[in-house]
Order: C-alpha cells, then sequence, then structure tokens
C-alpha cells in the first residue's frame, strides 16, 4: 500500500512537471487587428508642439487643468499623462536633435490591460478600440501593472476614482466627428483612418522620405500591435518606447495560464484525485 | 479509530467550565492599541482617497497593501495548506495536534488579507459583483482567480476550524441551544469535512501560484531575474518552504508565550522540509537562469543583483543550518532557521512585486507611514485574536510543562 501512494504521488508530481514544462510549446497563437479597427498616425516630424491637441483633448473629455507641471501653477501644462490628461505632448532633446512626442492609449491590439481587468471594465470594444466600463471596475489597478506604456491613470485624489484614459473619442465617432486631437491639429501630425489605410500612408512616407524617417513604423508589430502608430526622425527608444519586442504581454502570460489550467480541466482533475486519497488514507485509518 | 475532526490532543488551557478566561494583559492592550490606530487610519483613508492616505502612484499602483499583506502574508499564512498536505495526503498523522493552531493562523493570515485588498482597491463598494456576477468574469484575468480562490479559500479555512468551536459550545455555551447545535452540528462535519479538506488542498495550490503569475502581466517591465514563466511554480514551491516554517514559528512561540512543550522531533522535521523546499526553489531559479543564458546578470553590482544574492543567502543559509543539525537542531537554531525562510520568501516577494518591477524613470515608492502603520495594526489585531481564541478555544496541543500565564 505504501508503495502504491508513492507511485501516485510521484505520479501527480510528474504530471505537475509536465504541465509546467510543457507549456512554452504550446505557445498561444499572435492575435490580429479587429477588421473595423481604427487608429492615428501620429507622424513626429510634422509636429511643432502647440499642444493644441492637449487642449482639445481635455475640452472633449471634460477634465480639470493640471497647474502642477511646468508654468509656476499659472498653467494647464502636464507634464505626462495623469488623473486628468488622457493625451499629452512630450519634448524630447538628443544632444542637438529634438522630437516632440505625442502620448495617449496605444489602443492595443492585444491589451495587457484587458488581460488583466477581473470583470472587463476594461475591454476592446467596437473599432478595437479600449474603452473603460464605470460599472465594472473595482479599482485594483491590476491594468496599471500590465499596461507596457503605462497608459490606464488612477483618480488617486478621488475617494470615488476612476481610470483615466483615452477612449479614441468613441462618443464624438459616433457622432460621425474626428477624435478631439485629431480636429484640433494644424499641421496634419496626427491622422485619423482605418488601421490598415494607415499602415499604408505610414510606409508610402518613409518610402518618399527615406533621409528623414527611422525605417520603422512604430505600432504595427511591436507588443502584437498597436491601433495607434508612430513615425519618427529619432529612434522610437529616445521618444520614450522602451519596448520593440513582437509578442504582445498577454500572449506570454496567457500561454503560462492555460498550459497549467488547460481550460480548468487540470484543478478538477487534481481535485478529484486530492479528495480520492483522503478518503483512502481515512478508510485505512477507520480500518 | 480516527477522524479529522474529533481531536483527543487540542486541548484549552486549563480553566473551571463556564469562567471567563483572561486574556487581556500588557502586551495584548499594546496589540489592541496599534489595531486601533489601523482602524481610524483605515476610515481616514476611505474619508481623504488612496492619494492623500498612501505613497503609491501610477507608476506603482500596487505597495506595501500588496506586497505585503496580500501576496506575502498569504503565503505566510500556507501552514494550514502545508500541514494540510502532510497529515491527509502523505497520511503522517503525527503532525495532526498541529493543523489546529496552523489553520487558525492561516484563517486569519487569509481574512486580514481580504481586509487589506478591500482597502487597497479604490472602488471597494463595487467588489459584491465579483464573486456574484460570473457572467462578467474575464477568464484570463490571473487576479480574478486568485480573488476567488482566496475569498473561497478563507470561507474554507473558517469552516476547516468550526468543529474547534463547536467542541467548546457543546459543553461550555452559556445558551442550552447553542450546546445541543453543536452536538447535532459535530458530526455532520466530521462526514462532510474530507471535500472541504480537499478543497483547501486545491485552492492554495491554485492561487499561491498564481500570486507569482500576477507579475508574468508585468512583462518586460519586470527585470530578467525575476520574470520568468516559472514564476507560478517558484511561487508554489516557496509558499510550501513558508508555510512549514511558519508552523515551526508558531509551535516555537506558543511553547514560549502558553507554556507548551515544543514537540522537537516534529518540528525539526518540518524545519527540513523548509529546507529542502528553498534548496529546490534556488536550484530551479538557477537552473532557469542558466537555460535563459541570464546568468551574467548575477555579475553586474546592481541593486537587482545584490538583492538577487540576498534573497540566495537568506534560502541557502537555513538549509545549511538545518542540514549539518540532523534533525537534532535546538528549538534556538530551529526558529532561527525558520524565520530566515519566512524572511527570503517575504524578501522574495518584495523583490517581484516592488523592487524588480520598473515602471520607467521618474517614479518612486516607499510606503507612506499610514500605509506602513495600516500594516502592523492589522498583523497586531491578527495576533491578539489569535491569542484570543487559543485561551478560550481547544486550539493548541501538547503537554503543558510550565504553568500557563496569561501575558
Amino acid at each position: 500500500m505504501e508503495t502504491d501512494r508513492r507511485s501516485l504521488l510521484k505520479g501527480i508530481a510528474a504530471a505537475a512537471t509536465m504541465t509546467v514544462v510543457s507549456t512554452p510549446a504550446l505557445a498561444r497563437e499572435r492575435k490580429k487587428a479587429p477588421d473595423d479597427a481604427v487608429g492615428l498616425l501620429y507622424d513626429a516630424t510634422k509636429c511643432v508642439g502647440c499642444k493644441a491637441c492637449v487642449v482639445k483633448c481635455k475640452e472633449a473629455g471634460d477634465l480639470p487643468a493640471d497647474i502642477d507641471g511646468y508654468g509656476g501653477g499659472l498653467y494647464d501644462a502636464p507634464e505626462g499623462l495623469n488623473e486628468s490628461t488622457r493625451n499629452v505632448i512630450q519634448l524630447v532633446k538628443d544632444g542637438d536633435e529634438t522630437a516632440y512626442v505625442k502620448k495617449q492609449c496605444m489602443h492595443c491590439i492585444d491589451p495587457a490591460c484587458v488581460g488583466a481587468c477581473m470583470m472587463g471594465a476594461l475591454g476592446k470594444r467596437e473599432f478595437g478600440i479600449v474603452s473603460w466600463d464605470n460599472n465594472k471596475c473595482i479599482g485594483c489597478r491590476y491594468c496599471q501593472v500590465a499596461c507596457p506604456f503605462g497608459v490606464p491613470k488612477f483618480q488617486w485624489s478621488k475617494t470615488s476614482p476612476r481610470i483615466v484614459k483615452c477612449e479614441l473619442c468613441r462618443d464624438l465617432l459616433a457622432e460621425g466627428k474626428l477624435p478631439a486631437c485629431v480636429d484640433a491639429c494644424p499641421r496634419g501630425a496626427v491622422i485619423f483612418g482605418k488601421r490598415e489605410e494607415l499602415l499604408q500612408i505610414a510606409h508610402q512616407r518613409i518610402d518618399e522620405n527615406k533621409d528623414l524617417y527611422v525605417p520603422k513604423v512604430y505600432g504595427e508589430t511591436e507588443l502584437g500591435g498597436t491601433q495607434v502608430l508612430y513615425l519618427s526622425h529619432l529612434e522610437f527608444e529616445k521618444l520614450g518606447f522602451r519596448f520593440s519586442d513582437d509578442a504582445s504581454v498577454p500572449e506570454t502570460q496567457q500561454t503560462v495560464q492555460h498550459g497549467i489550467y488547460k481550460g480548468f480541466v487540470a484543478p478538477l482533475a487534481l481535485y478529484g484525485l486530492l479528495g480520492a486519497v483522503m478518503f483512502r488514507n481515512r478508510k485505512r485509518d477507520d480500518q | 479509530m480516527t477522524t479529522y475532526t474529533d481531536q483527543s490532543v487540542p486541548v484549552p488551557s486549563p480553566r473551571v467550565s463556564g469562567e471567563r478566561v483572561r486574556v487581556r494583559g500588557v502586551s495584548f492592550n499594546i496589540l489592541l492599541f496599534f489595531a486601533a490606530v489601523a482602524i481610524a487610519l483605515i476610515i481616514w483613508r476611505f474619508v481623504v482617497g488612496l492619494g492623500a492616505s498612501t505613497a503609491l502612484s501610477d507608476g506603482y499602483p500596487w505597495g506595501l497593501w500588496i506586497a505585503f499583506d496580500v501576496v506575502t502574508g498569504t503565503a505566510l499564512a500556507c501552514g494550514g495548506y502545508a500541514l494540510a498536505l502532510l497529515v491527509y495526503i502523505f497520511n503522517k498523522g503525527k503532525y495532526h495536534p498541529l493543523v489546529r493552531p496552523a489553520v487558525l493562523t492561516s484563517a486569519l493570515g487569509y481574512s486580514i488579507a481580504g481586509l487589506s485588498v478591500m482597502i487597497d482597491v479604490g472602488r471597494p463598494w463595487l467588489a459584491w459583483k465579483l464573486p456574484i456576477k460570473f457572467w462578467t468574469w474575464n477568464l484570463n484575468s490571473v487576479l480574478l482567480e486568485v480573488a476567488l480562490c482566496i475569498m473561497a479559500y478563507t470561507v474554507v479555512l473558517w469552516i476547516e476550524l468550526t468543529p474547534a468551536f463547536l467542541e467548546k459550545f457543546k459543553d461550555d455555551a452559556e445558551w442550552p441551544r447553542l450546546r445541543a447545535f453543536a452536538r447535532k452540528a459535530l458530526p455532520v462535519f466530521d462526514k462532510a469535512l474530507i471535500w472541504i479538506l480537499a478543497l483547501g488542498l486545491l485552492l492554495p495550490t491554485m492561487h499561491q501560484s498564481s500570486l507569482g503569475s500576477l507579475m508574468l502581466l508585468a512583462g518586460p517591465r519586470l527585470h530578467g531575474l525575476w520574470s520568468t514563466a516559472f514564476l507560478p511554480l517558484f511561487y508554489l514551491v516557496t509558499c510550501l518552504a513558508m508555510g512549514y516554517a511558519i508552523v515551526v514559528i508558531e509551535s516555537s512561540f506558543s511553547a514560549i508565550a502558553f507554556g507548551r512543550k515544543p514537540a522537537m522531533r516534529i518540528l525539526n522535521r518540518l524545519g527540513t522540509f523548509a529546507a529542502w523546499g528553498t534548496l529546490l526553489f534556488v536550484a530551479l531559479r538557477f537552473i532557469d537562469l542558466a537555460i535563459k543564458g541570464r546568468l551574467p546578470l548575477l555579475a553586474r553590482f546592481n541593486l537587482y543583483s545584490a538583492l538577487f544574492w540576498a534573497e540566495t543567502l537568506l534560502f541557502v543559509v537555513p538549509f545549511v543550518i538545518l542540514l549539518t543539525k540532523k534533525n537534532n537542531a535546538s528549538l534556538g537554531s530551529l526558529l532561527r532557521a525558520a524565520m530566515l525562510v519566512a524572511l527570503a520568501g517575504a524578501l522574495y516577494r518584495f523583490d517581484t512585486f516592488l523592487v524588480a518591477f520598473d515602471p520607467g524613470p521618474g517614479w518612486h515608492y516607499f510606503p507612506s507611514v499610514s500605509e506602513q502603520l495600516i500594516t502592523i495594526g492589522l498583523v497586531a489585531l491578527e495576533l491578539a485574536i489569535y491569542v484570543a481564541v487559543v485561551k478560550n478555544f481547544p486550539i493548541l496541543s501538547g503537554e503543558q510543562n510550565v504553568q500557563a500565564h496569561h501575558d
């Protein structure tokens, strides 16, 4: 009997090890952009840093002024994305070269925040826009831990806080209007359109001006691809884009998790096994 | 005949039936004081919001409460899980007397962790939806699994502990109805408990490993020395080691505080399990780094490599201590080794959730005074409840070799 149990336990251990070890082989499939995916194309070579988009974004979202940034409390001049800023223009200096970079939600094809969110408050909804649902969020902030771009912001100053992030002006889109930042831009530095078309335009611009652009459209493949795309004359790392892996964050995590759980069959099997072993142990004790 | 609930070993502190046990003393009052401070600060946190009461930020959205109260706290509350594995699966009945105090510590640890989560989340008034609105569940969310498992396991732990209360009530309760109820309910528990106990093994296996998986979603923002697909396995192995260590620590303190004779041979065995667990973890960790070609990261002199080596040292030293003593360590060295294991597991968790997490330039986090006082106060509350329960209900086992004193 003793050997019986030993072999059984060895079996459990072996099964557990196999599960963990075999996971990388079953990598989860990479997601594709939805057919109706829309997005932005921001061209750093065209932006003059006027910040009209920042102002219009605040108006569209009815967000309060952020006077903690530059300007000694006199101006609404956010330094980065925060609980009252869903879109921001930052200046990047690299020696003699400078660039402006626009930051807002990237609307990932496979968003880490959506993978993190417990009840689907953050979801990839119409047009592939990642939006937030007030009724499903308990404020756990796992989206903030997960987002590789540091986009979702939490209303730290509120006792009933919300998650603040760009939702690509989905209410304006529904009225047939353009996103506020696109509408505001006097230089056409940020344009709106279907992701496929934006990608074509981006590659065309690179082809027509090879000396000017870094030969890459950031967001085409990075972290599984994003619906907001970037063109730049400075390397993207210098603009603050820290990561350029092709795999999305949830891809790696879900490969591991699905590998272990096998559609919840593994936990159920383990439960049955544990119960059976304990039942047998008790029976033997009773005799 | 032995059954799982009808324990002959655990005995309550000696007292005349019906007499109220004196629980309060100077040290107990100190615990209550810290708990009261924490409760006041928790109220304040809800009045002013998280921004004003904590050092948390958009860069470090999770801080002390998640890294310590939840992630480390529940791992330190794995004594019940680790012992149940020995007693009910490996059928090692000799550890049975230690199960009840361990389950009590686990139940309290998990309850406090649950309370901490409710303080930490920004919109706790919507948390009721989590266990109920199953059609909104995002089954890809590791945090959802952790949250539901922890909720369920907390209930399971209190159910596992219920016989201890019923055993007391069946003889001592002031109301005859409660006495009658306890007498009727006890045999029911005895029959049904096996599937609850199996659940009590399944749930921690799931969520303790998933606590590690949580940081898989930090993706490229987690340092290469901590980021690995083996996070779930590493968290599972270390939580078991921490579980055995905490049983040793708890038994040692009970021996000192309540004048009980410690079962040295059993505690030595548990210490050895903990030590082998830590060694397994350290070995797997180095193999994993070697396969990934990340060993050179260890040769760089920076905060990350320093902390990694500190963790490794803390995990290996207890192994050395216990293995050189060959199952015959004194209570002192056993306690030291166990505390090192607990400390090592805690540091590993802090590093994964706070230090190795790099949200980018410009972000800093050090817990605010109120965060610290709330954490300290909740631990004090846990200890106070532990003392009160142990003195009133049949939890602890073993002979009493010293006159029990109530301070």
